[in-house]
Parts: structure tokens; sequence; C-alpha cells
């Protein structure tokens, strides 16, 4: 490189600003990251307020984070003390009946918005090309937080904690050959208890924060492409788009403060209404409670796994169930993303989301009877809509000519 | 460089590669390691029982390695009933005589092999389930008077602890 090319080189390193902030910048270059990435950022101005649910997601995931380190300061990982830190938590400690409720229920409702993010992706296309890594690092997260969310209910060691972790850890004593010697090595023990819950607290810290540094790659990969929109077709002029701020952080915050009027109300209103009585009695190794239901969000998981009547089968039909998902990218062979241009995909998309609810409720019932066959039946159209329907709906369906985001508006107004 | 150089570099690049892999995987080791029961936990791994307490037809739980442990004292009619079938009936099949030491005594893990719950059965009031042993409320499986699995979900027997008769009326698990 000559010494020319040397200096044009570092001119681009110099920071745009002056002052205080061009002193900084000019040495750690955030703040023109920040203002490229977030002020000026161009965003389709079609969006719609599904798109608000990835923020909105965000923000619980901080809510969490925060709540989490103040319940931190007062709970106790032991098989002895857990139980009776949270009910100190609950009753003495000032505010702590509060920040518990918090954060048990800002779980649930960062469920509530990741499955509308994650239907939002599915039903205009987001996953596919050039999105798919968006696509796979969001999956990443939402199984990382299945673990981090199962890890933190065992927390309070009542006895839905205990007997939830004995059943989703005796899920690897189905491996083959090794599954008792790996179980034993997970708990450090032979059986759920005091070693566990030490290790389970562990990872529950460390998964929330890797979930974090996950939402980091999810947010560079998304702004290396820039965000789908409802039409599925990418901007295309400056005309088409509006900037980050102050149109989507207004907008998302409006969505947020919605959402999070709705958690005030159940958080104040019905705090336990998403949790199970039993958990408030203390574990006990030597009684099983007589229906073992985890918590919603993973009940159509768990109707998955007990659809299949065979104990590995039904372990690896619920990973592969979430695993399988992350091959739609290539399985859909449509060349049109959005659904509002895909007649018959629509539709299939649309009863994936309601099978989704339907598995979540027979998940919740007792594995019998009727239930099971239509835990079954879910279970089919769950792994034939990845594995069939999308390959073959692509090359079926003749989509209509998505609209420009001009036009889509335009269409809007008429 | 000269190409007659450039195998003996790649060489030495792979020998270095090789040998850090071996010396990190061999790092993994302790820390795998100690994941697993330290000694206080196994120091716990093995519990001694006096059984004269039990009448014919009563039941014991005790703890062992933090499990339920099933210790049955059967009956004529339950012996009878764990021995009186064709063992092509059973999803797992084993003789009823090479789960026992001693016929009236039966020695189980309490833990149901599905998914890991406490079958009921071992008071009096309990549901015993179709075959009069065990029934696991969690997902249905049945176990009958030998502790075997005959309906319902689970894959196996309920596991028999290594145990030894110290005398006749007491033993030792583990």
């Amino acid at each position: 490189m000559s010494s020319n090319e040397l200096q044009g080189y570092k001119k681009t390193l110099n920071s745009p600003y002056t002052g205080i902030k061009g002193w900084i910048d000019s040495r750690l270059p955030l703040i023109r990251m920040m203002e490229a990435e977030y002020l000026k950022f161009p965003v389709p101005k079609s969006l719609n307020y599904f798109w608000s649910f990835g923020g909105i997601a965000m923000f619980c995931l901080i809510g969490l984070i925060l709540t989490g380190i103040f319940l931190g300061f007062h709970y106790k990982p032991s098989a002895d003390d857990a139980f009776d830190s949270v009910e100190r938590i609950m009753r003495d400690v000032s505010f702590g009946w509060l920040i518990r409720y918090l954060h048990a229920n800002l779980v649930s409702f960062f469920f509530i918005a990741t499955f509308i993010h994650i239907f939002r992706a599915l039903y205009f296309g987001s996953y596919k090309a050039p999105r798919e890594l968006v696509y796979i690092f969001g999956l990443t997260m939402f199984m990382l937080m299945m673990a981090t969310a199962f890890l933190g209910y065992t927390l309070p060691w009542g006895q839905m904690s205990y007997w939830g972790a004995t059943v989703i850890t005796n899920l690897f004593s189905a491996i083959p050959v090794v599954g008792d010697a790996i179980l034993t090595l997970l708990l450090g023990d032979f059986t759920v208890g005091d070693s566990a819950v030490n290790r389970f607290y562990v990872l529950h810290w460390l998964l929330a924060f890797a979930i974090v540094g996950l939402v980091v790659f999810h947010v560079i990969t998304l702004h290396m492409t820039g965000s789908n929109n409802p039409t599925g077709t990418e901007p295309q002029s400056w005309d088409e788009t509006v900037s980050f701020h102050p149109y989507v952080t207004i907008k998302d915050l409006n969505a947020t403060i919605f959402f999070f009027i709705i958690l005030a109300f159940i958080l104040f209103y019905y705090p336990n209404i998403l949790g199970h009585s039993d958990n408030y009695i203390k574990a006990n190794p030597m009684v099983t409670p007589a229906h073992i239901v985890p918590e919603w969000y993973f009940l159509p998981f768990y109707a998955i796994l007990r659809a299949i009547p065979d104990k590995l089968g039904g372990v690896i039909a619920m990973f592969s169930s979430i695993l399988a998902l992350g091959l739609l990218p290539w399985l859909d062979t449509s060349k049109v993303r959005s659904c509002l241009f895909r007649p018959i995909w629509r539709y299939c998309v649309l009863l994936f989301a309601v099978n989704f609810l339907v598995l979540m409720y027979v998940g919740g019932k007792p594995a019998e009877g009727l239930y099971v066959l239509i835990s079954r039946i879910g279970t089919a159209y769950w792994f034939l809509f990845i594995f069939v329907l999308a390959p073959l709906v692509g090359f079926l369906e003749t989509p209509r000519q998505p609209l420009t985001i001009t036009n889509y508006l335009q269409s809007k107004k008429a | 460089m000269s190409d007659s150089k450039k195998p003996r570099r790649d060489f030495i690049k792979l020998s270095a590669m090789t040998l850090g892999g071996v010396g990190a995987a061999s790092l993994l080791i302790p820390f795998i390691s100690s994941m697993n029961p330290g000694k206080d936990t196994l120091a716990l791994a093995s519990t001694e029982i006096d059984l004269s307490p039990l009448e014919e037809g009563q039941s014991l739980t005790v703890i062992w390695r933090g499990k339920p442990v099933f210790i049955k004292h059967r009956t004529k009619s339950e012996i009878d009933s764990a021995r009186n079938i064709s063992l092509e009936d059973l999803p797992d099949a084993e003789e009823d005589s090479a789960r026992v030491q001693k016929d009236n005594w039966l020695v189980v893990l309490g833990v149901c092999t599905h998914l890991g719950c406490v079958p009921l059965g071992q008071k009096a009031s309990d549901t015993k389930g179709d075959y009069g042993g065990w029934f696991c409320p969690c997902h249905g499986s049945h176990y009958d008077t030998s502790g075997r699995i005959r309906k319902g979900p689970a894959p196996t027997n309920l596991p028999v602890p290594p145990y030894v008769f110290l005398t006749d009326n007491r033993i030792k698990i583990g």
C-alpha cells in the first residue's frame, strides 16, 4: 500500500463529529455506529404492528435481566434453602413480591411476544433469503430461551419445580446406552437435588446472557439485509423507507407500552394465573404430584413429546420440531415471500398457528383418549407443514404479483 | 520458500495442531469429570435397613442415593401372581426369580422408568394399578408385584438396586 492509500484509508476512520463527541467517537466509534444503525437506519415504511414484537421481546429480556439481578441478591441456590429464600423474597424483602411476580410474568410475556414474532416471520416470509441467518439466530435464541425458562422454573424448588426438573432431565436418560451416565453427570448426583439446583442457577444466568449475545448477532444480520415488510418486496428507493428514529422508535414504544399495560393487569390482579399452585408446596422427592404439567409456553412441545408412544422417539420428535423449522428457508421453494400474495401457503401458515394453539391445549390435558389422538394429528401436521407443504406448495401454487411498497400503501388507502 | 521446504512446514503445522488439539481435549477431562457426583455424594451411596418390623403384605419406602426404594414383604399370593404368568406377556421379559434374592422380599427402585415419577402403591390406601403392584399417576404405567412393567409408556421394569442380606432381617442397599 502506498503512503497515499494509507492516508486515505485512515481518513475514513476519522469521526464526522467534533468536540467531546468527536474525541470519543474517533477513539470508540460507537456514536457513529449508533447513528447509522439506529437513527438514520432506513426501514420500509409499510411495516405494521407485527414488526413491533421484536422490540417488545427485547424490552422483556431487559426487564428479566434487571429483575433477575435483584432476585439474585436474595435467592439461595440449595435444596435446603431455595424454597424458603423465595418465600422470604415474597414476604420479607421490601417489594420482593413485586420483583418476583414481575420476573415470573415477564417470562410469559416474553414468550407471547416471541411466538407472535415467529408467526410474523413465517407469515410474511422473513425467513427467506437473504435473511436466513437472522431467522436461524432467532430460532437459536428461542431454544436458549426455553432452556433458560426451564432452568428458572426449577429454582423456587416447589413441587412443580422439582418434578418438572425430574421429568425433563430424565429425557436425557432416553439416550441409548450412555443416557443414565449423562444424566448423573448433568445432575452431579443420582437425582435432582442440591447439586442440580446449584448448577441450574448458574446455567440460568449464563444462558440469559448468552441470549443477549445472540441478540447482537440477530440485529447485526438483520441490519445487513434490512427489515422485511408486509409486501415481502425490498424498498426500491429512499422514498419507500423511513428512518428508524423517530418513526420506528415511537411506534415500537407505543406498542411496548400497550403490551406492558396488559402485563401490568396480569401482574397486579392475577399474578399466579400463569403459574401452578403446586409450586407453593416445597419440593418432596418422595411424593409425585398427581398431574405434572410444564409451564404453558412449553405445552405445544410437551404435546409433541407425548404424542409419540416411544420414549426416545418422543424426545427426538420434540427437539426436531424446532430444529426442523430452521430448514424452512431452504425447504420453502416459493419465490414470493409474503403470504399476502400466496393463496395456498397463507392458509398452511394460518393452520400452523392454529395447530400450535391446539397442541398447547392438549399438552395441558392428561395423555389419554381423544387428547392423544389430537396431539398425534397436530404433530403430524407440524412436520407435514415443514417437510411436505413447504416444498410442494411453492411449486403448485400460482402466487400473485407482489405489490411494491408504494403500491401496497396506496391500495391500503383506497 | 522453496518447494522442497513446504512438506516440512506442513508437517510442523500439522503436528503442532494435533498436539494442541489433544492437549485442549485432555484439558476438558478434569472439568467434565468435576460435574460428576462428589465423594460426599458417593459416600451416601449405601443404606442399611432393618426389615423386622415389616409384616407380610406391608411395604416400606427408604431413601437410597436420594431416590425412593420400595421394599415389599410379599404375600404368597403376590409371589404366585408374579410367577404364574407367561414371559411372553411382558414388555420387558424378566423372571421374577431373577429379580429377588429371597422370594418374599422384593427390593426395587421406586422411580418410574418412563420419566422418573414415584409410582403409587406403597400405602395400603394407594391404587396399585391393574396388576396389583404399582401405578404411576404421571403417564399411567402399571407395574406388577415383581415391579415389572405391564402396561403404559414406561419402557423397562423398575430396576433392582444392588443389595445384600447382612442377616435374615437386615439388608444393605448399594
